[in-house]
């Protein structure tokens, strides 16, 4: 009777992971091998390739353009992500207190999140125009500056643009994210600080951001994750220009694999950051691992 | 146990002054509202400002003076707008109950049959949530266009799921998770099968993991770029994301009425529903980044 519900349930098990498993297997694994082969290949849009080993790669590594963007995207990931943490911490805690309309104000800051990044991005793109740009005309009648800013002509001006605009669309997921993992810490443990006498300072290095690590650890991992394989923000608002000065990883390989039709190196590329990827999830994962030891193991 | 710690925190809000919650709070907040809402009232004054207003050297740029509807009609009858509002809507809600339908039953037999290797699965399905998109994208366009599946909404509705299944399969896994197995234990005795239990005991219980899940699925497929731009190609097919931004950039002259027009309507529906469902879709966010 027990085999017979076991054999059952192993039966009804697979049944069930079916249609999630052919779905996953045909358009998930089966393209990350793909893509795979053909960065070892010299496929091109329109004809099969041939093997050529790691001429892709040795190509890639010699070669200035793909250098630059994975300089550009080394950069662009840790500098957003920096701010972002920084400053979505910072909204957690302002939204930890209690406020009047915390609940308007805790939806109303995640619209940079939900809206259509493509679509955000058109927004900036119009804030960043060379000639009607409102950021340039608020500094001009400031007197800070006297002539409008080309944000997205000069190669650091527009680094910089295209990394605030990413700064601004993450920090709703920090600030949301963090603020969940600040609720569960015990109020006890603030008053326990306040009789000790502590400054908002110490409180915070060594009560909050202890009992925050663990989820920090998550969310770090998570938005490295999404920067570094970021695509659409970039793409639509310079394209990788001016001169490459904002290509990263992804933007390169589009332009080589689906506008220029070179579909293995494109894919090379692509490979190339999983390397990366793979760190930063190990990372999370032992900064996690120290935690639960920290702890004394208890989870 | 979370409303408790929520309420909690006012105990010790009286050891701060007014002036200074002012400024360690209030200002600071205020900031951040501003900041990260700006682009949206820019979007909306835009939209609504009429072509001899967007030269803004002129007049005060924070206001409109003669409101203006021109850009939303030239959009809707002189654009393919309209049916890359239709495409986006058809491909997300098809691809979302798609996605939910495969996350549910996968998700059910992990967590609840417990079948040899169902932990190996879960695994499986964790990593493939971290693949992003676009390192999938070129491999992706040539399986579909092997298909000849090429520039239709199939090629959205079967490669989305691909970000949507792990999503939501490891979100109803921790829901199905708090649900009491013995109360599938009672079901078993009175001879319910598995499928029963499934939908008239488990599914009835986890309907907010069903809600935040649907509506987290359904605006990752809306806001979808890489998939969309790569395996689409002629006009009236793409989606809103795609379309506006390929297709209405007309040489050097930008109409940024018409643009950030379509950039509001393209926001709405997930706005819309954001706004009613927001509760569950910070639970759906938060729920899927534990464990």
């Amino acid at each position: 009777m027990l085999s017979h519900r076991f054999d059952n349930s192993n039966l009804l098990g697979w049944i069930f992971m079916a249609p999630a498993a052919i779905l996953l297997l045909f358009f998930l694994t089966y393209p990350l091998g793909l893509g795979v082969w053909l960065g070892f290949t010299d496929t091109t849009i329109g004809s099969d390739g041939q093997w050529i080993g790691l001429d892709n790669y040795a190509y890639l590594v010699g070669d200035p353009i793909s250098r630059l963007a994975l300089f550009n995207t080394i950069l662009y990931t840790v500098v957003a992500c920096a701010f972002k943490f920084a400053l979505g911490l910072w909204l957690a805690i302002l939204l930890n207190h209690k406020l009047r309309m915390q609940s308007f104000f805790r939806s109303v800051i995640m619209l940079p999140w939900i809206v259509p990044t493509a679509l955000s991005a058109l927004a900036f793109w119009w804030m960043y125009d060379p000639q009607f740009s409102i950021i340039s005309w608020v500094l001009v009648k400031l007197g800070l500056i006297d002539r409008y800013i080309d944000f997205l002509g000069d190669p650091w001006l527009a680094r910089l643009s295209v990394v605030i605009a990413n700064i601004w669309r993450g920090i709703p997921f920090f600030a949301i994210t963090l603020l969940a993992g600040l609720q569960t810490i015990s109020p006890n443990l603030y008053e326990a600080a306040a009789i000790d006498g502590v400054t908002p300072w110490q409180q915070f290095r060594y009560v909050t951001l202890p009992l925050l690590t663990p989820i920090i650890a998550v969310v770090t991992t998570f938005s490295v994750l999404f920067t570094f394989t970021d695509f659409q923000l970039v793409y639509v608002l310079t394209r990788g220009g001016p001169v490459n000065a904002t290509q990263l990883m992804t933007t390169l390989s589009y332009q080589q694999a689906i506008s220029g039709g070179a579909l293995g190196e494109g894919s090379a590329l692509a490979i190339m950051m999983v390397p990366f990827l793979l760190a930063s999830v190990l990372f999370s994962y032992f900064g996690l691992q120290r935690r639960a030891w920290q702890r004394g193991g208890d989870k | 146990m979370n409303d408790k710690t929520k309420a909690e925190p006012e105990g010790m809000e009286y050891l701060q002054s007014l002036p200074r919650r002012w400024v360690t709070i209030y200002i600071p907040l205020g900031i951040f509202v501003f900041v990260l809402l700006f682009p949206f009232y820019w979007m909306v004054i835009t939209a609504f400002k009429p072509a001899s207003e967007l030269a803004l050297h002129t007049s005060n740029p924070f206001w409109v003076i003669s409101p203006t509807l021109q850009h939303f009609k030239d959009l809707l009858f002189n654009t393919p707008f309209p049916s890359w509002m239709l495409n986006t809507l058809i491909v997300s809600v098809v691809a979302t109950v798609l996605s939910l339908a495969c996350g549910t039953l996968g998700a059910y037999a992990i967590e609840r049959l417990r079948f040899q290797g169902s932990k190996q699965v879960g695994m499986a399905i964790f990593f493939a949530y971290l693949v992003p998109p676009s390192i999938l994208f070129i491999p992706l366009a040539s399986i579909v266009f092997k298909m000849g599946l090429f520039d239709t909404r199939w090629a959205l509705i079967l490669t989305y799921p691909t970000f949507l299944i792990p999503f939501s399969t490891w979100l109803l896994m921790g829901y199905f998770r708090s649900i009491p197995y013995e109360l599938e234990e009672c079901a078993l005795i009175d001879g319910a099968t598995r499928w029963q239990i499934l939908v008239k005991i488990i599914l009835p219980l986890s309907v907010p993991g069903l809600i935040s899940a649907g509506i987290f699925a359904f605006t990752l497929s809306w806001n979808e770029y890489i998939y969309a731009l790569t395996l689409i190609s002629s006009s009236e097919m793409k989606t809103v994301p795609v379309g506006m931004t390929t297709e209405l950039i007309e040489g050097d002259v930008y109409h940024w009425g018409q643009l950030m027009a379509g950039a509001l309507l393209g926001s709405l529906p997930v706005a819309v529903i954001y706004s009613f469902f927001a509760e569950y879709y910070v639970s759906g966010m938060t729920g899927a980044i534990k464990e």
